[in-house]
This record gives structure tokens, C-alpha cells and sequence, in this order.
């Protein structure tokens, strides 16, 4: 599945410093099914070079990181349950510091 | 959520417009609107703040504080099109604090060179080089990373005030999401600073000084880094790299996890600042002018002169932490200088 990664707000210095990422998702078993939840664990394995801490906390991401799928928050499209579908465009920026 | 409709993803509507599609959620209020109904309730915000308190008169001239990050951005920003929207007849700076810190700040006042350029508005930039003879760099490679936050913070202080009268500004008012104050007021609340504490939540501090300071603040604007990204703003996002400060990162990430838990709880934690201002008793000190730059001062030395002094004579660590007999402490004030020097850490709040 391709996807459009977008990383923000510092936490583009955590993977590479590149914002933007194209990425190509090979699911498992053939399924063409892929959640936020998977999306987020391949990230933390595949992109993320440095302080996951900063992006991840448990299985989600961490208190602070906004996430928007096409545009929108992700707390309105059910969060790690969120499915996600072929050029979606996935954007997380940290809110942390740099007021 | 509309149970297995894993297709419907993102066709909630908004709830205010009804019309187009829902893409933020406001977490105090929990309602889901789109775009354009998000940008409309955000600046209304700020501008029902200003005219709650009366912030402003037609023709004064008003300084932003810009730092280059989300918030002086956004502010900057909404300020610029409510005064062209409200007509409220201000003359518009920006003002920007070059610490001299480089591949930090100088990459962020790039950011604000071309702020200057996207919202027209003039800039002067004022350095801790020309203003103290020294930069950020300099100070740290003589007093090492330790206490580099104190000298940060006084210095950027005093900083905005003196590029703030060169504007012959009548006022500076500087951006804060409710995330800053939850944090600021926590922290003082651990540094058990009750008179910063009552003033951390005011919208208008600092009468007694040389230029009054305004943060048109609410509790409710929770939401500057979904306006800056959806308005596609031109900020910087990078940590002052002399600042890990990691105490204030501990509150930080306490309180988003509290509001994780609870949305209201960064509402709640204000409003506890807020409260706390009835019960101030703490008197402050008599201002007066330093004698040597002539700044407003308690002191015979401002806390600006005082570091100065140290670092100028190799003694970088006078005027901070337990060392005795700092400048202007005669009159046995010595620990109250000290420790309200300590005190004020370096961060993007100035109250
Ligand atoms: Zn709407
Ligand atoms: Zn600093
Ligand atoms: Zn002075």
C-alpha cells in the first residue's frame, strides 16, 4: 500500500530529518487491510532512526503528537482503529516545544 | 462512531456548518468541525479576548514578540488580519530576539525574515551581541550548559523591552497556547513561585514596568499547531539547543498525559492559576532604575548587569546560584535577588 508520510513539528529530526516520505507498505498474508495501529509499528521499525521515546509512548503515539489522516484528525476517525486505504496522505506533527 | 462503516472513514460532518466535512476535533468542547469553521471560531477567540479586555486602542503601535515558533507565528498571523478585518487601527511590529546561538536561532529568525515578507509587517531584530557584548555562544563556552538558561532568560527579558522602546511601542504582546500556561502555572506551583504563579495567567502583566506585555490568550485556544499546519504558517519547530530543560519537559509531558486521561484537565490546571490570584500577598519589591544601564531595577544593579558584571570580570557565576556577595546585595536581600534570578528559566514565556 502506498502511502504519504508527512513528519513535523521536530519530528522530522527523528527520521533522517526528511519531512516527507513516500512509502510503500507490504502487508502481511496478502490482506489489504492495514490499520493506524499497523502503520505506527512500521513506522517505529522502519523510520524512526532516534529517540522513539519522542514519537511513540505504549502502542500509541505519544500525548502531544497531533495526527491527521487526509487531512483530518484522527481522533475523528477512530485512532489506531483508522483505516487506512491506498495514497492516503498520514501526517504527524509533535507539539511539544518550540512555542 | 458509526460501527462498521470502516469506508465512511472522515464523512462526519461538521457541526456547526453542517455542510462540509469534519476534520478537527476541539478537545474542551469535543465538537467536530471542518476547515473553514475551525478558522473562524479560533480567530474569533483571540478577538473576542481583545475586546473582553480591552487590549487595544485605535493608533497605538504594537509590538510581536517572534520567536519564529507556531505561536508568535500564528499570532502574528491572526493579529495582522484582525486588525485589517476590525479595523482595530494598530501599527504592527515584529520583534525578534537574536540570542546568538547558532544553527538554532539563526535558522529560526530566517523564519522570521520571511514572516516579515508574508504578513508585511516591519521587524527589528535586537542581539544579545550588540546589546550585552556577548553572545549566547560565548557565555555557554565560558559558564559551560549548566545555569546558561538564567542568562538566556534575563537577558531575552530585557532584550524584548529595549527593542521594544527603539519601536516606541505602547505595548508587546506575545503568543501562548493553553498548553504554556497549564505548564507555567504547574511549574511555579513546584518552584512554590506564588507571585509568579497569580501572574502567569493574567493577560496583561508587567503595568509596573517599562512596556506593558499581553498574551490575548483563552484557555480554549488549544489548537495553534492544527492552525499553523492547516494554514500551512512558516514556523520553526526546533528545541533551543543550550535548553533541554528538562524539568520543564517533565511538566510538559505530564500534562498532556493528564489531558489524555481527562481533556479537561489543561482547562482545570489554568483555572487553578487563575484562582490562585486572589490569594497573593506577597508584596513585590519597589522598582526603581539600575545604575548602571538605567533598566528598571529593585536592585541597585538590574539582574541583566549583575550577570554581566560576573562574566565581564571571569566570574561568570556571580549573580547565580549560592555564591555570596553579589553585586547589589547590601541590603540583605541577597538570597531574595538570587533566587528570583534562579528562578526564571529560559522558555518561550517571558511573565
Ligand atoms: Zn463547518
Ligand atoms: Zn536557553
Ligand atoms: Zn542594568
Amino acid at each position: 500500500m502506498q502511502l504519504t508520510l508527512e513528519f513535523g513539528g521536530g519530528l522530522e529530526l527523528l527520521c533522517d530529518s526528511k519531512k516527507i516520505h513516500n512509502v510503500n507498505i507490504e502487508q502481511q498474508n496478502g490482506e489489504n487491510k492495514l490499520t493506524m495501529k499497523d502503520l505506527l509499528s512500521w513506522v517505529r521499525t522502519n523510520l524512526i532512526k532516534e529517540r522513539p521515546e519522542m514519537f511513540m509512548k505504549g502502542d500509541t503515539v505519544r500525548p502531544g503528537v497531533l495526527v491527521l489522516v487526509n487531512d483530518c484528525d484522527w481522533e475523528l476517525s477512530g485512532q489506531l482503529e483508522t483505516s487506512l486505504e491506498e495514497k492516503d496522505v498520514v501526517v504527524f506533527i509533535s507539539t511539544l516545544h518550540g512555542g | 462512531m458509526e460501527g462498521a462503516g470502516e469506508r465512511k472513514r472522515g464523512v462526519r460532518l461538521c457541526c456547526v456548518c453542517k455542510k462540509a466535512r469534519a476534520s478537527v476535533k476541539r478537545p474542551k468542547t469535543l465538537d467536530h468541525i471542518c476547515r473553514e469553521c475551525f478558522y473562524h471560531a479560533f480567530e474569533s477567540e483571540i478577538h473576542q479576548v481583545i475586546i473582553r479586555n480591552s487590549l487595544f486602542r485605535p493608533g497605538e503601535r504594537v509590538a510581536i514578540g517572534a520567536s519564529g515558533g507556531k505561536d508568535s507565528t500564528v499570532l502574528a498571523y491572526v493579529l495582522s488580519k484582525l486588525n485589517r478585518l476590525h479595523n482595530y487601527g494598530l501599527h504592527l511590529f515584529l520583534l525578534s530576539v537574536d540570542e546568538g546561538i547558532t544553527g538554532y536561532r539563526d535558522d529560526s529568525l530566517e523564519t522570521v525574515h520571511r514572516n516579515q515578507v508574508q504578513y508585511g509587517l516591519p521587524l527589528k531584530v535586537v542581539s544579545y551581541k550588540d546589546l550585552y557584548g556577548w553572545t549566547m555562544d560565548q557565555i555557554v563556552d565560558v559558564i559551560g550548559f549548566k545555569n546558561n538558561c538564567t542568562f538566556c532568560g534575563v537577558f531575552r527579558r530585557q532584550a524584548l523591552d529595549r527593542g521594544a522602546s527603539l519601536l516606541k511601542v505602547d505595548k508587546l504582546v506575545t503568543g501562548h497556547n493553553a498548553d504554556d500556561i497549564a505548564e507555567t502555572v504547574l511549574l511555579n506551583l513546584l518552584r512554590g513561585d506564588v507571585a509568579r504563579l497569580s501572574r502567569c495567567t493574567s493577560i496583561t502583566t508587567g503595568e509596573d514596568g517599562p512596556i506593558p506585555r499581553c498574551k490575548p490568550f483563552n484557555p480554549n485556544l488549544d489548537s495553534f499547531i492544527t492552525y499553523a499546519y492547516f494554514k500551512r504558517l512558516d514556523y520553526f519547530s526546533t528545541e533551543c539547543i543550550y535548553s533541554p530543560n528538562a524539568y520543564r519537559g517533565f511538566a510538559r509531558e505530564f500534562i498532556k498525559d493528564l489531558e489524555r486521561i481527562r481533556p479537561r484537565a489543561i482547562l482545570d490546571i489554568i483555572k487553578s492559576g487563575e484562582n490562585f490570584r486572589i490569594s497573593t500577598t506577597t508584596k513585590m519589591p519597589e522598582q526603581g532604575t539600575c545604575e548602571r544601564c538605567g533598566y528598571i531595577s529593585s536592585q541597585k544593579w538590574c539582574k541583566a548587569c549583575v550577570l554581566l558584571d560576573g562574566l565581564n570580570r571571569g566570574l561568570p557565576k556571580l549573580g547565580i546560584g549560592r555564591s555570596r556577595g553579589s553585586v547589589g546585595s547590601e541590603n540583605g536581600n541577597e538570597s531574595k535577588v538570587e533566587k528570583s534570578i534562579q528562578g526564571k528559566q529560559c522558555g518561550t514565556l517571558d511573565f
